[in-house]
C-alpha cells in the first residue's frame, strides 16, 4: 500500500480563549486510499488530541462531517486525498457560526427544518387496521429524489443567497417541503406555504445552483425551488386574479 | 408571515427571459448585420414600416420588447444585491418604474406607426 | 463550557470571487445590463421609424459606428450566453413525467434548443437574410 505525508491547514477556533478563528499546519502520513476524514483521525490520534470535528458513520450517510475542503463544500468521509495536491485546506462549513474548530453551530438550519413541517400530513388520519397508504411506482418517483437528503447542510454552505441573507429558509429545507407536497399521501402544502411561498422562503432564491453541484446525495434543491416558484405564482394568480378559482 | 408577492414581477420575468432566450440572439444578430454596413432586407424602412404598422406585428414588438425589458430589469434589481447594493427599495422602484416607461414609450412610437 | 459561537460575515461586494461556480452564476446575472441596454437601442428605433424614412435610415446609419459595432458584439455575446444558461436551466424548472421515468434533462433542454435554432432560421428568412 502506497503511503504519502499529506500536509493539513486546519482552521482552528476555541471559543473558551479565541477572538478569531486562525489556521494550524499538521503533516500526517496517510495511506494513498484514505479520505480527509481518516487524515483528520489520524491527526488527533497521533498529533493534536484537541482538535474538533464531527463525524460518525463514515461513509456518506449521517451528514454530520461536512466541512469546507479547498474551498467546496464537502463531506470529510467522501472526499478522496488522492485528489488533492499539496497543501489541503480545511474549513467548518461556510455560513454557519463556528462551534469549535470544524465544529459549526446548525441551530438556524434545525429551527427552518422544522418550520416547513417535514413530515406527512395526511387529509385524515387513518387507523392501523385500514391497512398501508398504497403508492404507485410513478407516485413515488415524484418525490423520491427529494426524500434522499441527509440534512448536511452542504448546500447552504454552497449557497451564497443563504450566506447573504440568513433569513433565506434555504436549499435543503424547502427541498423537504417539496418532498412532502410531492407525496400523494400528503395533503399539508397549504401548511407549508405559508412558510415558503414568503419573501424569505423560494423568493430569496436566485438560482444559483450551487446548492445541486455539492449535494453528495443527488438531491436537487435548485430544482426542487424553481417548481415551487411556478407553482407559488400560479397560487398567486388564483388567489388575487381568478378568486373563484381557489378553494 | 405573509405570503410574498413576488409572482408579480417574477411571473412577467420568467415570460421575458424565456423570451429574450429564443428571440433576442436573433434580432442582435439581424441589427449587427446592419451596423457591419449589410442592411438586411426586412430591416429596411418599406419593410420594418410595413410589419409595425400591422395589428400582429404591433403585438409581437410590444411583447418582445416590453417583457425583455422587465426581464432584464428584474434581474438586474437581484444583481444589484448580489454585488452589494442594499438599498433594495429604490433600486426596485427605479429599474421597474425604467421598465415601464420603455414599454409605454413602445407602445406610443408602435400607436404612431 | 461557555458556548460563543464566531460568526464569519460574507464580504457583500466580493463573495463571488470565492468560487468559479459563483463569477459563472455573475456573469449569466450581467447579461441583463446589456441586453437591457439592447431593448433601450431598440425602443430608440422605434421612434426613429414612427419619426419617417429619413429618420429611421439616419438610426441604421448611426449603427454603423465603430461604438455600435463593440456594442452589438457583446450584446450577441451576452444573448447567447443568456439563451444558452436558460435553456439548461428548464430542465430543473419543467421536469416532465411520462410514465414511471422523468425525462432524461437533455431531452428538455435539446428540445428547446432545436426550437431555438428553428425560430432563429425562421426570423433570419423572414427578414430576408437568405
Amino acid at each position: 500500500m502506497k503511503q504519502r505525508l499529506v500536509q493539513l491547514e486546519v482552521l482552528r477556533y476555541n471559543p473558551d480563549t479565541d477572538s478569531e478563528a486562525s489556521f494550524q499546519r499538521y503533516e500526517v502520513v496517510c495511506q494513498d486510499e484514505w479520505v480527509v476524514l481518516d487524515a483528520l483521525n489520524k491527526v488527533k490520534e497521533s498529533i493534536d488530541p484537541t482538535l474538533n470535528y464531527r463525524w460518525s458513520c463514515h461513509m456518506a450517510v449521517c451528514g454530520s462531517c461536512g466541512m469546507m475542503i479547498n474551498g467546496e463544500p464537502k463531506l470529510a468521509c467522501h472526499a478522496f486525498l488522492r485528489d488533492y495536491e499539496g497543501v489541503i485546506r480545511i474549513e467548518p462549513l461556510a455560513h454557519f457560526p463556528i462551534e469549535r474548530d470544524l465544529v459549526t453551530a446548525p441551530d438556524d438550519f434545525m429551527e427552518k427544518l422544522k418550520r416547513v413541517k417535514p413530515y406527512l400530513i395526511p387529509q385524515q388520519k387513518r387507523s392501523l387496521d385500514e391497512g398501508e397508504n398504497r403508492q404507485t411506482p410513478a407516485q413515488l418517483m415524484k418525490f423520491r429524489q427529494y426524500s434522499m437528503c441527509i440534512n448536511c447542510m452542504l448546500c447552504y454552505a454552497a449557497c451564497p443567497e443563504y450566506g447573504l441573507t440568513p433569513k433565506f429558509i434555504g436549499p435543503a429545507a424547502l427541498t423537504l417541503a417539496h418532498r412532502y407536497n410531492q407525496d400523494s399521501r400528503d395533503a399539508g402544502r397549504a401548511e407549508r406555504q405559508e412558510v415558503a411561498a414568503t419573501h424569505e422562503g423560494v423568493w430569496e432564491c436566485t438560482f444559483v445552483g450551487a446548492c445541486s453541484e455539492v449535494c453528495p446525495a443527488h438531491v436537487d434543491p435548485a430544482s426542487a425551488l424553481q417548481q415551487m416558484k411556478i407553482s407559488s405564482s400560479i397560487d398567486w394568480l388564483k388567489e388575487h386574479l381568478m378568486p373563484w378559482g381557489s378553494k | 408571515m405573509a405570503k410574498s408577492h413576488k409572482p408579480v414581477v417574477w411571473f412577467p420575468f420568467a415570460a421575458g427571459g424565456t423570451v429574450i432566450a429564443f428571440c433576442i440572439p436573433v434580432i442582435v444578430l439581424l441589427t449587427s448585420m446592419a451596423a457591419l454596413g449589410h442592411v438586411p432586407d426586412g430591416l429596411g424602412y418599406e419593410r420594418m414600416h410595413a410589419f409595425a404598422a400591422g395589428a400582429l406585428g404591433k403585438l409581437v414588438i410590444f411583447s418582445v420588447v416590453a417583457l425583455s425589458l422587465w426581464s432584464s430589469a428584474h434581474r438586474l434589481r437581484c444583481t444589484c444585491f448580489d454585488f452589494g447594493l442594499r438599498a433594495d427599495k429604490v433600486v426596485a422602484t427605479v429599474l421597474y418604474l425604467a421598465a415601464v416607461a420603455g414599454s409605454v414609450a413602445t407602445a406610443v412610437y408602435l400607436l404612431r406607426i | 463550557m461557555s458556548r460563543r459561537p464566531l460568526v464569519r460575515e460574507v464580504p457583500p461586494t466580493s463573495w463571488f470571487f470565492r468560487h468559479p461556480r459563483y463569477l459563472r452564476y455573475m456573469a449569466r446575472e450581467v447579461t441583463c445590463i446589456f441586453i437591457g441596454a439592447y431593448c433601450v437601442l431598440l425602443v430608440v428605433g422605434l421612434q426613429r421609424l414612427a419619426a419617417g424614412q429619413a429618420s429611421y435610415e439616419a438610426f441604421l446609419a448611426a449603427l454603423r459606428s465603430p461604438a455600435s459595432i463593440v456594442f452589438h458584439a457583446l450584446a450577441l455575446v451576452a444573448a447567447v450566453y443568456h439563451a444558452a444558461t436558460w435553456f439548461n436551466a428548464t430542465q430543473k424548472a419543467m421536469p416532465v413525467q411520462v410514465g414511471e421515468d422523468f425525462l432524461p434533462g437533455t431531452v428538455i433542454s435539446g428540445a428547446h434548443y432545436v426550437a431555438w435554432v428553428v425560430l432563429s432560421f425562421v426570423v433570419l428568412f423572414l427578414a430576408g437574410v437568405f
